[in-house]
Order: C-alpha cells, then sequence, then structure tokens
C-alpha cells in the first residue's frame, strides 16, 4: 500500500511520467469502451474517398471512403490485446524458466539455460518473420504465441540470476529449515520480492509485442484478420500510394501518432515505475 | 585457450542447430513447401513426376525422393559448398549470388549506423553523467527516451514521407540512381552515400538514445567508484580521469550490448531496408516472404543467424580481452 500510494507521488511529480501514464489510460479506454461507442463500417464509399477531416469524418476518409477515426478506434483494440497477451505469455515462459532454473539449479539450470542461450542468440525479428511464412496466423491468440515465442529469453535470463541471489538469503533460508515445500517457498517467497521487476519487464514486453507486431503487419507479413493500425500503414503506403501524394496525408499519419504515442507514453511511465522500485536510479 | 575452444565450439553447434530446424521446417512441416511446390508444378503446370521433382531438385539443391538421411546429407554438402539452391522470384539466380550482392549494403549501412549511434550516445551520455540534474541533462534524458521508443519503421516512414515525397531532398529508395555507372568513381560514391543517408537517419535516430542513457547509468556508477576518489585524491587533472579513468571503464558494459545490438539492428534492417526498397539482406527476407520464395528465405535467415552467432563469438573473445577482471567461466 505504501509502495503504492509513493508510485502515486512520484507519478505525480514527474511531469513525463504523468503525460505518459494518462496517455496509456486513454488509449486502454479506446481499445476497451471505443468500439461500442463509434461504429465501423468497412464497406467502401466510393463517392467518400479521401476526404479531408471534417465534422462527419473528424480523420477524414481512405481510399474506400471509409471513416479513418472508427478504423483507430477499432484498430486500437487488436494492437494492445496481442501486446498484453503476448507480454502475458512471454513474462509467463520467462518466470517459469528463471525460477525453474535458478531454484532446482544442477542440470535442470543447464539444459534450461542452453535452450535460453539458443532462443537468445537466435535474431527474433528475421525468425519471427520466418515462422509466419510457415504458420497460418488466424487470430490474435496466435500472433501473440508467436511474438512470446522470441521474447522471453532475456527476462528469464534475469529471473534465474534474481532468484540465485535471493535463494542465499536468511528469510529463504529461514523458510527451508522450517520445513515449508519448494511451492511455498517460490509462490510466498520467492515471487512476491520480483513482483515489481516481473511488472515493469512485462510492460517492456508490451512495447516490444507492439513493435514487432505492428511491423509485421506494416510489411504485409502477417496475413490480416482484422483492423490493426499496422494494417492501416501497410494500406496507406501500399494502396493509397500516401508516401507520394498528399491527399491521404491523414490516413499514413494517424496510426503513426498512435503507435509513437502508445510507444512513448508506455517507456515513461515504465521509467518513473523503474525509479520507484529501484531507488538507485533515483538522482 | 580451452574457454576459446568452448566459445567456437558452441557457436559451431548453433549454426549447426539453425541449419537442421530450417532443414526440418522445409522438408518435414505438413503442407511444407517442397510438396506443395511439388503439386503445384504437376497440377498447375501439368509437368509430369519427373520433371517436377528435377524443377523442385534445382530450386532447393537435394532431390525430394530419395530418403530423408540422404536430403539432409546432400542438403548440407550443398550448404558447406555455397551452394544455398535457386531463387523462385528471381528465377535462373543462385540465392548464393542474390545474397552476395546483398550483403555489402547492408554491412554499410548497418555498420555506419551502428558506429554514428555509439559514438553520440557514448559522447552524450558521458556530457550528461556529469551534468546530471541540470537542465541539460533533462533535455537530452527524456529525449533519449521518447527516440528511443519510437519504431525505427514509423521514422523510416516519416523521412521517407516528409524529407523525400514532400520536399524531394533525398531519394526515396534504392541504394543508388539510375543515372550513375556501378564502379569504383566519385560519382557513384557520392550517389551511395546519398541514397544511404535516410536509412542511417533512421537507425541513428531510434538508437542512439539507448546507448546514450545506458552510457550516462554507466558513467554515473563509475563516478562512485573508490578509485576515481583515490584518482582525485592523487592530484591527476580531471581531463585525464575523464578520459583514461571513467571513459574506459564505464564503456566496458556497454559493449556486451553491442552483440544484443548487432542482432536487433540487422532484424530492424527488414523493416529499414523494406521501407526504402534499399536491397539489402533485410529486403529480400521480406520479398522472399511475402513472394513464398522459401529457398531465397532459407538462405537469408540463415546468413543473419550465422552474422549474429559470429558477431557473439567475436564480442565474447574480445570482452575478455578488455576485461581482464572478467575471470572466464
Amino acid at each position: 500500500m505504501k509502495a503504492l500510494s509513493e508510485m502515486f507521488n512520484i507519478i505525480y511529480r514527474n511531469k513525463p511520467a504523468f503525460v505518459g501514464f494518462i496517455i496509456l489510460l486513454f488509449f486502454v479506454l479506446m481499445a476497451t469502451i471505443g468500439p461500442v461507442l463509434v461504429p465501423l463500417d468497412m464497406s467502401a464509399h466510393p463517392e467518400e474517398m479521401f476526404q479531408p477531416p471534417s465534422l462527419k469524418h473528424i480523420l477524414g476518409t481512405d481510399y474506400a471512403g471509409r471513416d479513418i477515426f472508427a478504423e483507430i478506434i477499432h484498430g486500437s483494440r487488436s494492437v494492445l490485446a496481442v501486446g498484453a497477451l503476448a507480454s502475458l505469455i512471454s513474462v509467463s515462459i520467462s518466470v517459469l524458466m528463471g525460477i525453474l532454473s535458478g531454484f532446482m539449479g544442477g542440470t535442470t539450470d543447464w539444459i534450461l539455460m542452453r535452450i535460453t542461450d539458443i532462443f537468445l542468440t537466435i535474431p527474433s525479428l528475421p525468425l519471427l518473420v520466418v515462422l509466419a511464412a510457415f504458420i497460418r496466423i488466424g487470430n490474435s491468440l496466435i500472433m501473440a504465441l508467436i511474438l512470446s515465442l522470441t521474447s522471453w529469453p532475456g527476462l528469464a535470463r534475469a529471473i534465474r540470476s534474481q532468484t540465485l541471489s535471493l535463494r542465499e538469503r536468511e528469510f529463504i533460508e529461514a523458510a527451508k529449515v522450517s520445513g515449508l515445500n519448494s511451492f511455498h517457498i517460490v509462490f510466498s517467497e520467492l515471487l512476491p520480492n520480483m513482483a515489481s521487476y516481473i511488472a515493469i519487464s512485462a510492460i517492456f514486453a508490451i512495447t516490444q509485442a507492439v513493435y514487432a507486431q505492428v511491423g509485421l503487419f506494416f510489411l504485409g507479413l502477417a496475413p490480416f484478420t482484422s483492423i490493426n493500425w499496422g494494417v492501416m500503414l501497410n494500406f496507406a503506403v501500399s494502396q493509397a500510394g500516401a508516401l507520394y501524394s498528399s491527399r491521404s496525408v491523414s490516413y499514413l499519419l494517424a496510426p503513426i501518432v498512435c503507435i509513437s504515442l502508445l510507444q512513448i507514453s508506455s517507456i515513461l511511465f515504465v521509467r518513473a515505475l523503474e525509479e520507484v522500485f529501484n531507488p538507485r536510479l533515483r538522482t | 585457450m580451452t574457454w576459446i575452444l568452448k566459445r567456437v565450439v558452441t557457436s559451431i553447434f548453433m549454426i549447426w542447430l539453425v541449419t537442421t530446424i530450417i532443414f526440418f521446417l522445409i522438408r518435414l512441416m505438413p503442407g511444407n513447401p517442397m510438396d506443395y511446390m511439388l503439386m503445384q508444378l504437376i497440377s498447375m503446370r501439368s509437368m509430369s513426376v519427373e520433371e517436377a521433382t528435377r524443377l523442385v531438385q534445382s530450386y532447393f539443391g537435394f532431390n525430394p525422393n530419395e530418403p530423408l538421411s540422404v536430403q539432409y546429407i546432400n542438403y548440407f554438402k550443398g550448404l558447406l559448398s555455397g551452394n544455398l539452391g535457386q531463387s523462385i522470384l528471381f528465377p535462373g539466380t543462385p540465392v548464393g549470388q542474390l545474397l552476395g550482392q546483398s550483403v555489402p549494403w547492408t554491412a554499410f549501412i548497418v555498420g555506419v549506423s551502428l558506429l554514428i549511434s555509439f559514438m553520440l550516445g557514448i559522447s552524450l551520455g558521458t556530457s550528461i553523467a556529469y551534468a546530471r540534474g541540470t537542465r541539460l541533462d533533462n533535455i537530452l534524458s527524456l529525449l533519449g527516451s521518447i527516440t528511443n521508443s519510437i519504431p525505427n519503421y514509423i521514422v523510416a516512414i516519416l523521412l521517407v514521407y516528409i524529407l523525400g515525397g514532400l520536399l524531394h531532398l533525398f531519394p526515396m529508395r534504392g541504394a543508388y540512381g539510375t543515372d550513375v555507372t556501378p564502379g569504383f568513381n566519385l560519382r557513384f560514391i557520392l550517389n551511395v552515400l546519398y541514397h544511404g543517408i535516410l536509412p542511417i537517419a533512421s537507425y541513428v535516430i531510434t538508437s542512439f538514445g539507448g546507448w546514450m542513457l545506458s552510457m550516462k547509468g554507466s558513467t554515473t556508477s563509475v563516478l562512485g567508484e573508490d578509485y576515481i576518489m583515490a584518482a582525485k585524491a592523487k592530484g591527476i587533472p580531471a581531463r585525464k580521469i575523464k578520459s583514461s579513468y571513467v571513459r574506459r571503464n564505464a564503456i566496458l558494459p556497454l559493449f556486451t550490448n553491442l552483440t544484443l545490438s548487432i542482432g536487433f539492428m540487422l532484424g530492424g534492417a527488414l523493416f529499414i531496408e523494406t521501407t526504402f526498397s534499399y536491397p539489402g539482406v533485410g529486403y529480400y527476407l521480406s520479398t522472399s516472404v511475402s513472394g513464398r520464395d522459401y529457398p531465397l528465405m532459407q538462405g537469408c535467415f540463415l546468413l543473419i543467424t550465422v552474422a549474429v552467432i559470429l558477431a557473439n563469438l567475436v564480442t565474447d573473445l574480445t570482452y575478455s580481452r578488455l576485461d581482464p577482471r572478467i575471470k572466464v567461466r
């Protein structure tokens, strides 16, 4: 509780973090209740192609006469859903591998760390693209699974070394001596001590998943199942020729601004969190 | 010595593992590209089975009808002799030749970008570590956080759109113009540099911030060390302390990041080279994936992976020389 109030205090005092937090909140609202409020009409309206922003279409219309504002709102849902899902899966794998490795030690540790090394060395984006060529990405869950397959090893290593150092502390020794089983030690003693670190890493993992996911959609390397900011970027460049003409400037800029704002606000927010939980960073 | 040997063996093992995984993806997955292509050639282009098999063999470099173990051995024989099969999208061109043409472009862009952002980050990071808490530090740190969090392809699109499409200051695509003849002449070199500016800028803008912030953190912690205090007490001039005590020690932890960074930048080449249609390995990788050119895709992926593994090896080997305190595992 004390950490929570301290957190709000620091975020409130740190202007960039505060702005980041507000923007992040705005995007979460956009993704959750936005689609309910703003209906999306994906049918083509040739008579309304490339309209400039107006009262009827706040951000104008795209190459097929569809409302860009509605597309942005509905696109946020898949971007955030895949990001959160990928982060959840990837952080879970990291925690599992890291704690198992650090806690068991010996051969288990050796084998798990060699697997981690292999995944850490193979460049993740090219691997992602190659996997996308072999696996049909039909929905957000598969996309999230593929993204998390390549993003867990760094955190797994960090968690392992934290486990190793925590294992030597007195309170873990005490728990062992008093005969508590390993299950209890991991869940009631180890994990709570790493909770803040894991939470911070989870937000970092979301930004990574958003980067990779939007990039893949932008290049058209993952098939389009739903409207998504990356898909909009791809269409703006490939279908609407936005790079060469100024008539679809809002179709190009809208997803660019949203992706950048989402990434910037997440990073500003998470850096403030780091400051709260890692007082050594305070200068 | 045994440690070096161990690292080299591990690297070779990794390369073997990745190539094997690729082989099984191409050969064993249900609906794998080889079977798919065979079926397509037979049914769509009404080829005879022998004809289709021969064509597929020329693309992939091994015969799909032989026992799997023989195929596997032939696949490795091909790789070792540099035969990576034939490209499907660029008919009649061996994959090896395409890769050979693309490697210099990627090496140029990624190398120059890495060098510039590393140097820029190091010098800015040192400066703001010395000016902690000042306005300069606050502004630069915020700027570094922001530019570092914007995806590199977003910056690439914006640069292409604003400086290329709107203002016509820079070329929007390619590695050199159609009006110059490739070769060792000044006109060509200037043209290549001109075309390289935007891709390099996309990398530098999005990555110098990370180096700067790590260097700031690293320098700050070195400044608190006892040996800096001792050096000051001995009366060594501040400039000398900065250059030969602080900076040298502060750079060390960043050196290990270099490895991760090379992998990340080669991955980013996928986005940046594709945005600029820059004919490097990343461009060919994304082209081959969208065009389902499996031999070319395999070649690009293997090349990038081997490059990253070798970069890892080199950093590891040099790092233990740079910092003798690191006791070899």
